[in-house]
């Protein structure tokens, strides 16, 4: 059992990186406390298998440390660092029965055959795999033999932590959510620190009390998944967090306020100035599909018409093309009971669930206003 | 009910025909032979089993059967786990991977005569390397004059031959692991020897099946090798089941009998790898 912490980290596959592109993980500092459930989210490569790998210690990072306790851990191999980790596709010691395979970690720290007997018969309940105790890891379904794997990172109670690699890509669906609340209980019961890497948001959000969600090799937010619902740090969090992502429109700063495609926006003079004061390049304005209203077209600076009404049963989410210049499509996301306009409307953002970016980052701005 | 016709025996003649060619023919006509006792080609009786029992019961046969199994027994003993580690101590990327590819193809290449001419020379005690380094430690070294050192020079110049081989098979094998596996035995402080025990071992069950079935099949019919280097002896040392047929069939032109002989040879081939298969398929059958 241990804090984690990424001291200055950074890494490249290439042997003598010059610029950004050339990380797969960019200079970071964090730290995973001990106890804590926590996920690790974002798209397809980038960079959170690699990220995993190091904190394990499969991987040695090319800059920066990585301390267990506050003690560095970069010069010892995964045996010694003491983690578990379980990959994305099963792993499973095909000659071996599955007791043998869940046995073998403890095996082979030396650990007494009833010690290791009670362990097994603990996971294996947890897992809801006693059955299968007498047979044969290779006859295994994929997914009874990804829970043999991840019986083999949970049956050592003294490690640092436990590491999961997008773990239920090859379970089916139904099963997954009950494994996911299983891992939640195991969890709680055992209190080791867990990170969990997925590209799924449900499914970091079932497991993790705290989510870090990465973009390009970096970390670019890491809260509850309340925090990044409202206040997404970054655009891609917007964007990538949410069901649609945040609407960003690209504004800018003109004489009276702030412009967008034209028209004026109605915003607090105090924001105006805070982004006055900002330098940068992009401006965005970045808004919840879930906070847009749909208004009478005369009571709004924002027109546009219906463009495509999708109903997803328990809400609906209407796409409405503005009559700007540049014609963007912006997103609501509105209750079932809630009467879609048919043709022109009115578009709101109200002010509390407006969030400013310059260069894709947050600029903070405190309502004190509303 | 269907419409029902024979055209499609057409497409599998072509099949039949060359089988039987290469096969059936070839096979029939000996087990003609070894029914007959043919004088011309206008006197012949038919003996029945009587080549059979003969052949059975001939000491000739007895020796070199002993001596046959003797030989591929040590050949797959030292062969097998000498390729296993060999396989295990390539490189497994880098320039050292084609580098070593070749290293081990060429002894492959080599026909069957030249190596048995090959090691004619490097056995001999005044210019061969390896007989020369021999004496010069001590050893009284001559596998011209000594059955035991004509035995072991077989040996050693079959595994120098065929180790590669296995050596070959072994690597494919080993790099059909998925890196996955080795990080997970890290993770679970596995030993050097568990990973060979439980990831690289029942991984390379299939390619081992094969390696040790062309192996024993190869070495079983042993001929061209131990008679280039030594004739079959000194005496009948290393007179293996395939030069005691050929001297029966063509040196004695004793027709029946050695097609008895060659009938048993065959069948004793193909229970030995029946054997083999089954016993090393056997375990995945079950649960």
């Amino acid at each position: 059992m241990a804090e984690i912490r990424l001291e200055q980290l950074a890494h490249s596959y290439h042997r003598a990186p010059s610029q950004p592109g050339d990380y797969a993980l960019r200079r970071m500092d964090h730290v995973w406390e001990q106890g804590g459930a926590y996920a690790l989210l974002g798209p397809s490569g980038c960079g959170k298998s690699t990220l995993l790998n190091i904190i394990s210690g499969l991987l040695a990072p090319s800059e920066g440390r990585v301390l267990y306790d506050g003690k560095s851990v970069n010069d010892l191999t995964p045996q010694d660092r003491n983690i578990a980790q379980v990959f994305q596709f099963p792993v499973v010691y095909d000659t071996m029965t599955v007791h043998e395979n869940l046995a073998f970690p403890l095996r082979n720290q030396g650990q007494s055959r009833e010690r290791i007997d009670d362990r097994v018969r603990e996971v294996a309940e947890a897992l809801e795999i006693e059955s299968l105790l007498a047979r044969k890891a290779r006859n295994l379904t994929a997914d009874e033999k990804q829970k043999v794997s991840m019986g083999r990172g949970l049956v050592r109670d003294d490690v640092a932590a436990i590491l999961f690699d997008e773990p239920l890509t090859v379970i089916d669906p139904q099963l997954k959510w009950r494994l996911r609340r299983k891992l939640k209980e195991i969890h709680q019961r055992f209190n080791v620190t867990m990170v969990y890497v997925t590209h799924d948001q449900l499914e970091a959000s079932t497991f993790a009390d705290k989510i870090a969600v990465m973009y390009e090799g970096q970390i670019v937010q890491f809260g509850t998944p309340r925090e990044l619902f409202e206040n997404p740090q970054h655009t891609f969090v917007g964007y990538f967090i949410g069901s649609p992502g945040m609407n960003l429109l690209d504004i800018a700063l003109g004489e009276t306020g702030l412009e967008f495609d034209g028209r004026t926006l109605a915003v607090a003079d105090s924001i105006v100035a805070r982004l006055r004061d900002r330098e940068g390049g992009r401006l965005q304005l970045g808004i919840r599909p879930e906070f847009v209203q749909l208004v009478a077209p005369e009571s709004a600076v924002l027109q546009g018409y219906v463009d495509l009404v999708q109903d997803q049963g328990t809400f609906k989410i209407v796409d409405v093309r503005l009559d700007t210049p540049s014609a963007p499509v912006v997103k609501a996301r509105l209750g079932e009971e809630v009467i879609v306009p048919e043709g022109r409307t009115g578009v709101h953002f109200p002010e509390t669930w407006q969030r400013f970016y310059v260069d894709d980052r947050l600029v903070e701005i405190t309502h004190e206003t509303l | 009910m269907k419409p029902y016709n024979n055209k499609a025996w057409w497409l599998v003649l072509p099949v039949f025909v060359l089988v039987a060619f290469s096969a059936i023919i070839p096979m029939m006509t000996v087990v003609n032979y070894s029914v007959q006792d043919i004088f011309d080609p206008s006197t012949r009786y038919f003996v029945g089993t009587e080549w059979y029992r003969e052949i059975l019961a001939d000491p000739r046969l007895h020796d070199s059967l002993l001596r046959q199994f003797i030989y591929s027994f040590c050949v797959l003993a030292i062969e097998v786990p000498l390729g296993i580690v060999v396989a295990l101590s390539m490189p497994r990327r880098g320039l050292g991977v084609p580098f070593s590819l070749i290293l081990l193809s060429l002894p492959l290449l080599v026909p069957w005569n030249v190596v048995g001419t090959i090691w004619q020379i490097i056995g001999r005690e005044d210019i061969g390397l390896y007989g020369w380094i021999l004496n010069s430690l001590g050893l009284d070294y001559n596998y011209a004059s000594n059955p035991r050192d004509a035995w072991i020079t077989v040996l050693v110049m079959d595994v120098w031959h065929w180790t590669s081989l296995v050596a070959l098979l072994c690597y494919s094998g080993l790099r059909s692991i998925p890196d996955v596996y080795y990080q997970a035995a890290r993770i679970d402080r596995a030993s050097h020897w568990a990973v060979f025990r439980f990831i690289q071992l029942p991984k390379l069950k299939n390619v081992l099946l094969i390696a040790v079935m062309l192996r024993f099949m190869d070495s079983f019919m042993i001929y061209t090798e131990p008679f280039v280097l030594t004739g079959g002896g000194p005496g009948t040392a290393t007179t293996f089941l395939s030069q005691t047929l050929t001297q029966m069939a063509l040196g004695q032109f004793d027709l029946g009998r050695a097609a008895a002989f060659s009938l048993i040879y065959f069948l004793i081939i193909l229970l030995v790898t029946w054997v083999f298969y089954t016993a090393m398929t056997h375990n995945d059958n079950k649960e």
